[in-house]
């Protein structure tokens, strides 16, 4: 690991907000990475790729800082690797498969409109998180915002792209991205519902208030749902609790897969 | 060769300068990390000297590549050093020097255009992903045509978009605003 030039005036975010959004961005990336090699087309083979990349990068730099607040021998491998299902603060809209999900748990195909819908939504919230992180009293937390609204201003321009190319496209497509967001827009109902780490976060001046930035999510949304002639879903039903620990049944499978070889050889180097 | 863990006095600093000026980016041989912004300082610390570097892309594999490649260097010449990551100010395109941009032309990547103008705020990152919002025309580097299309939004690397030129007919890579 490199060294960071990591000074720490206070206050420092609480670290499971820090594990919050570190956990978002290394299950988004995990799940995005499952299409390499799996692409429909060789360019967004390489496209979901390169945002798992990003979203990896991130999540290291958010593991090294919350991993230095918390001392105790942490690194960003511990915090990434040996922490389980109830530890993983991500929204469950991160760790769902991309399929419909009444089709199956764990196995199936993989299906682009899931994953194009789902890479908008986060999207769309993180342009705006990260955008007020540059602001953060947490200094390190700002710097990693500032880089990371570079990165994910892409991710939204090309997932939204393809949200309204495929609502806007054949009858097929539309049908897929429709039933996509059917499924998926109800999940981004935890984005609203503050958790305590969430909460301390804005009290000590580290952490966003989520619910000034609701406004803004749902134009970014309607505008793209409009120009893709795809209808919002009504809100209600279950609200997840993903980033407070409760997950849904697919977290631990994700985990099988992204944690078996750093437990199998535990402390080894590459 | 001097005791490793000394500190480094001016003519070591001055030195790792001129043997880090010439340091190429593992991903794009043909320019400096200096020209492209990402080596920003060298000085002196209290047990060898200090080498700063701001990284691109957060998921970028060559920036491990990069600290290797540093320390390397140092070493073959007889300094001992470090490598220190910088985070802010993000590293920006802008920062790529005008001789970095020709350089990259004539390896037939497109350059990226500035994004200084670009500003933050819910609105404007909003506009930015907007399709109405395109980049702005990019020039060929094979033939100078403007008559270009984007093909894909992530091109070899993340920092990069593929683009075809609709004149000469060449695919190339456009080096995107960051």
């Amino acid at each position: 690991m490199n060294t960071l030039n990591t000074q720490h005036p206070t206050p420092n975010a609480p670290v499971d907000y820090l594990l919050h959004l570190a956990d978002n961005a290394l299950i988004l990336g995990q799940r995005n990475a499952e299409w390499c090699g799996h692409g429909p087309i060789l360019e967004e083979d390489i496209a979901l790729s390169n945002n798992s990349l990003d979203l990896i990068g991130q999540a290291r730099m958010l593991y090294q800082h919350a991993a230095t607040l918390q001392g105790g021998g942490a690194t960003e491998d511990t915090l990434a690797y040996f922490r389980d299902v109830p530890d993983f603060r991500n929204y469950t809209l991160c760790e769902l498969p991309h399929m419909p999900l009444m089709s199956a748990t764990a196995q199936g195909d993989r299906d682009f409109a899931m994953t194009m819908a789902r890479n908008f939504l986060y999207s769309s919230l993180m342009v705006l998180v990260w955008d007020q992180l540059q602001n953060s009293k947490d200094a390190h937390l700002a710097a990693i915002a500032a880089k990371s609204l570079k990165e994910v201003r892409y991710h939204l321009r090309h997932s939204r792209d393809w949200l309204v190319r495929l609502g806007d496209g054949t009858d097929a497509s539309h049908a897929k991205a429709q039933t996509a967001l059917d499924q998926l827009l109800p999940y981004t109902q935890e984005f609203w519902a503050n958790s305590p780490h969430e909460t301390a976060a804005m009290a000590n001046g580290t952490g966003v208030d989520l619910a000034a930035l609701q406004n803004d999510w749902n134009q970014i949304v309607d505008e793209a749902l409009q120009e893709a002639t795809l209808k919002r879903p009504a809100d209600g039903g279950f609200v997840p609790t993903g980033k407070q620990g409760l997950h849904s049944e697919h977290l631990g499978f994700v985990l099988a897969e992204m944690q078996s070889l750093a437990r199998t050889h535990p402390q080894a180097t590459w | 060769m001097a005791a490793l863990t000394s500190q480094p006095n001016a003519t070591d600093v001055a030195r790792a300068w001129v043997l880090l000026d010439a340091l190429t980016d593992p991903e794009i041989p043909v320019v400096t990390l200096r020209e492209l912004g990402i080596l920003r300082d060298v000085r002196a610390g209290d047990t060898g000297l200090e080498v700063v570097i701001t990284p691109t892309y957060s998921g970028c594999p060559a920036m491990g590549q990069i600290e290797d490649d540093v320390k390397a260097l140092l070493q073959a010449h007889g300094l001992q050093g470090r490598v220190v990551t910088q985070l802010a100010p993000a590293w920006t395109t802008d920062w790529m020097s005008e001789v970095a941009k020709d350089k990259l032309r004539a390896y037939g990547i497109a350059p990226p255009h500035a994004c200084a103008s670009e500003k933050t705020g819910a609105a404007n990152v909003v506009q930015f992903a907007a399709r109405g919002a395109k980049p702005e025309v990019v020039h060929c580097p094979q033939c100078g045509s403007s008559n270009t299309t984007e093909t894909s939004h992530f091109g070899s690397t993340a920092c990069k978009a593929l683009y075809r030129c609709l004149a000469c007919m060449e695919p190339f890579d456009y080096f995107k605003p960051y």
